[in-house]
């Protein structure tokens, strides 16, 4: 049955050739547990990707539930967290997969680091792989404001005032990203588009960028 | 299934167990955020509370009376306040209270504003009508009587419940 679709949609669409090119390729020898099992430190690059993934879609659900006001941002978390079935669970995986998410994307720097994976040909992917960082990081600070709790509000508090530490734009950064002279209405609304539409694309952009790149160059070679 | 014939061969394998593990994880993964998005639909109503609507049982007559009156509705994590009215009336003894939202298509109806039929609800939007004790006039555009509201009489006044649909 669905072999009989797919050949029905590859004889009108040739699709074969496109997940080929995605899919279908060696893995080498030096990059396989099941031939070195330290060889697993290859993985840490697909596992923060699956985080990521995770981190997607119980984030599109959770914004079933949540609402970015500052008057019921806390009521709307608090009502999925112990209310709705399961809320908890979906909650509880996208807080502690943006941990997850860090520690693994750590990991697969050291390991590029110490294979020496980033040197010619592939500085470009290592560029990339930086300023993946940054938006990761970013998604992680603006994410914690969404609760709107105590710990919420001061994490942010402190976050923009080291933003206005630094030189000459410090203090046109702190409003920028506060969205006034107040951490409040705006900077919530703010955060919640930046953590939901602006980091998410930029993400999305840079992981194809990320991939293209280490599908066209291939895997760096044994040490 | 005969073993002789049946030779899964070593890519067969692993085609199914990956794909097996694979779908029982992704399962696992989209279980939770499936149920939690499906959460309202299967969600079990509560039964509401009683409101006094600030009429006597002795006030209720054959002539139908508008109530006003304010309940407190749950949204989820939003609490708050929704006016509702509806028609009390006494039907051979019994207290009807019949709710005004049109079973068309949910305008409001009122009591003997239509000049030809002065003793029928009538609703304005595409003249719809209801008798007296609520039962829609065949041939108008309701196709089931107005709604009624649970009716508890303590202390001899009139309190209200939910709606519930008749018919």
């Amino acid at each position: 049955m669905l072999n009989k679709i797919y050949d029905w949609v590859d004889e009108r669409l040739d699709i074969t050739p496109l997940w080929r090119d995605i899919a279908d390729h060696e893995v080498p020898e030096h990059v396989n547990p099941a031939h070195h099992f330290s060889a697993f430190v290859y993985c840490f690059g697909g596992l923060t990707f699956f985080v990521v993934v995770i981190q997607i879609l119980s984030g599109m659900f959770l914004t079933m539930y949540y609402v970015p006001d500052i008057i019921h941002a806390h009521e709307s978390v608090y009502y999925l967290q112990n209310e709705v079935t399961h809320g908890m669970i979906v909650r509880g995986m996208h807080h502690w997969g943006a941990s997850l998410v860090i520690v693994m994307m750590f990991l697969h720097t050291l390991r590029v680091f110490f294979t020496g994976s980033y040197k010619k040909p592939r500085e470009l992917n290592w560029v990339v792989g930086v300023l993946l960082f940054f938006v990761i990081l970013g998604l992680g600070f603006t994410g914690y404001l969404l609760p709107w709790d105590m710990k919420a509000y001061y994490a942010t508090v402190v976050g923009l005032e080291i933003a206005e530490a630094a030189p000459f734009v410090g203090e046109f950064a702190r409003i920028l990203l506060a969205g006034g002279d107040v951490i409040g209405a705006q900077t919530l609304a703010r955060f919640f588009a930046i953590h939901v539409f602006f980091l998410p694309g930029a993400l999305l952009g840079l992981l194809g960028a990320h991939f293209f790149m280490i599908r066209k160059q291939g895997i760096s070679g044994p040490l | 299934m005969s073993e002789k014939k049946h030779r899964v061969s070593r890519r067969q394998f692993l085609t199914y167990t990956l794909t097996g593990v694979g779908g029982f994880m992704a399962a696992g993964m989209l279980a939770p955020m499936v149920r939690m998005a499906l959460d309202p639909a299967l969600e079990v109503g509560e039964e509401g509370d009683f409101v006094s609507v600030g009429l006597s049982e002795d006030e209720v007559s054959e002539e139908p009376q508008r109530v006003d009156f304010t309940r407190e509705i749950e949204d989820g994590w939003y609490e708050s306040e929704q006016n509702q009215s509806a028609w009390v009336v006494r039907i051979d003894g019994e207290i009807l209270a019949l709710s005004p939202i049109c079973t068309h298509l949910g305008c409001t109806v009122d009591w003997g504003t239509n000049d030809d039929h002065p003793e029928e609800f009538f609703c304005p939007c595409h003249f719809g009508r209801f008798e007296r004790d609520g039962t829609n006039v065949a041939g108008t555009p309701p196709t089931r009587p107005l709604d009624e509201y649970e009716v508890d009489v303590r202390d001899g006044m009139i309190y209200l419940g939910d709606i519930n649909q008749r018919g």
